[in-house]
């Protein structure tokens, strides 16, 4: 479970996060809705324990994620960032990536780059270069590396950003399959309503460094309790 | 002009003939910038790599000393280890001067700074993305440099044959330590002086077209390798 209290974080003297209190339960899927600048990155950036210059709480399963630099609980979630990002390797070396750092046996590896590989539509492309992909499946490359990992905490940044309808199915499909498979608490940052909707059973609407609003998808898009989350579920909010 | 025809053809001719004192010469220069090098690039290339990944105080200045000590001059280099390494110095005891290993230490000590720049520059290169991405799967600081190396590769083979080009095609630094002795530390640029010095015009162009032709191969060699791993 994931406990944030006041969290504030400032660069350059101007606030990007302002007194955020949020609470992500262990095994949902939590979508970080609101516009551009809204400080969700940020947000996800520090659960991941990538930056730690803030002020306030964060505690993930009881243990301060500014503090530690416990390397059981960096290994125990992972992020898929809104750049497609590999490395310049082969597909089957960027997904096994996590698993070798995590010192897992050859065989397994093999089985669950394979299995994973599969799942992401990108069967039998193990031996291809990943620099050499398109940007959507550099995405599904990415997500699997993630996913491989079977992470107690799945990160995820805008990671349909960009991407063509089939590629989002196929992303989708992949985040609904980890929660419901391995029971990954996922975190989810998109500017898709729909996509919020379609995954995720509780949201929070974020806005200039402000967390307006959390509660469950359905309530917190359907019956807002703050104006400015009225805006812009209903489209009024030029973002 | 005719001497520079005749120098060449000749020139061909030595190197045909395998001359066992060319063969001998090459053979050091190649030892001599070979081994300089890998022992350069195993400390500057972790040494560059660790000043870009890591903050610590006095970075800057320490990336300009480095920067600037990239121009070293190979004489100062030279005398600096003729100093160390002569009877009267530190490293006296260890009998080293006018042998290849003070030659190997002038060497290194003139391109360190090559690899180490060159690495940081390679190094800082690498998308932020790329180390966001190691680190969020769980990559400690060595596997986190690891991957950035990875990243940095081809730049960091501009960085290797930047600094054996520098070493094998000195000649201050070598002179001064090695003394140029025949059959002993004689290499190619010192020999190149020396033959040119006494007018031995054929046998100093044989030279450098050995000199240009190791570069040139050595240049072409890490290339295809590193092609290939692409």
């Amino acid at each position: 479970m994931i406990v944030i209290k006041g969290l504030t974080r400032s660069m350059g003297g101007k606030a990007i996060l302002r007194d955020i209190d949020l609470e992500v339960r262990d095994g949902e899927v939590m979508a970080l809705v609101g516009p551009s600048g809204a400080g969700k990155t940020t947000l996800l950036r520090i659960i991941n324990m990538l930056d730690r210059q803030y002020e306030g709480n964060v505690t993930i399963d009881g243990i301060d994620a500014g503090a530690s630099n416990n390397m059981d609980l960096r290994r125990s979630m992972a992020m898929v960032f809104q750049k497609p990002v590999v490395f310049s390797m082969s597909v089957y070396d960027n997904v096994a990536y996590g698993l070798r750092l995590r010192k897992v046996p050859r065989a397994e590896i093999d089985r669950s780059v394979k299995d994973v590989l599969s799942l992401l539509d990108m069967a039998g492309r193990e031996n291809e270069y990943a620099r050499h992909l398109s940007g959507g499946e550099a995405q599904r490359i990415a997500f699997a590396r993630a996913y491989v990992l079977k992470p107690k905490l799945l990160l995820l940044d805008e990671p349909t950003a960009n991407l063509d309808r089939n590629n989002v199915a196929i992303i989708e499909k992949a985040v609904k399959n980890i929660n419901e498979r391995y029971g990954t608490t996922v975190v989810i940052v998109t500017h898709s309503l729909h996509q919020a909707r379609r995954l995720a059973g509780r949201a929070a609407f974020m806005m200039d460094g402000e967390l307006i609003e959390a509660g469950d998808t359905h309530e917190v898009f359907e019956s807002p309790s703050d104006a400015r989350t009225r805006a812009f579920v209903s489209g009024d909010m030029v973002f | 002009m005719g001497y520079i025809i005749d120098g060449f053809i000749q020139a061909i001719l030595l190197i045909l003939s395998l001359n066992p004192e060319i063969v001998d010469i090459a053979s050091l220069s190649l030892k001599v910038s070979g081994a300089s090098t890998l022992l350069a690039s195993a400390i500057g290339i972790p040494l560059g790599t660790f000043i870009t990944l890591n903050d610590f105080p006095f970075k800057r200045l320490s990336k300009n000393v480095i920067y600037t000590l990239m121009g070293l001059p190979p004489v100062v280099a030279g005398l600096f280890v003729f100093l160390m390494v002569s009877r009267a110095g530190p490293l006296g005891t260890y009998g080293l001067l006018f042998t290849p290993t003070a030659m190997v230490i002038a060497q290194v000590l003139l391109i360190l700074p090559i690899i180490t720049g060159f690495t940081i520059t390679a190094t800082r290169a690498v998308d932020r993305s790329i180390i966001d991405t190691a680190v969020s799967l769980g990559a400690g600081q060595f596997h986190t440099a690891l991957i950035v190396l990875n990243e940095a590769r081809q730049a960091l083979l501009v960085a290797v044959l930047a600094g054996f080009g520098r070493a094998v095609a000195e000649v201050g630094a070598v002179m001064i330590v090695g003394g140029d002795i025949r059959w002993s530390t004689r290499v190619l640029t010192t020999s190149i002086v020396l033959e040119t010095r006494k007018a031995e015009y054929s046998m100093a162009i044989a030279l450098g077209i050995i000199l240009l032709t190791l570069s040139f191969t050595i240049n072409m060699a890490l290339n295809l390798i590193q092609g290939e791993r692409k």
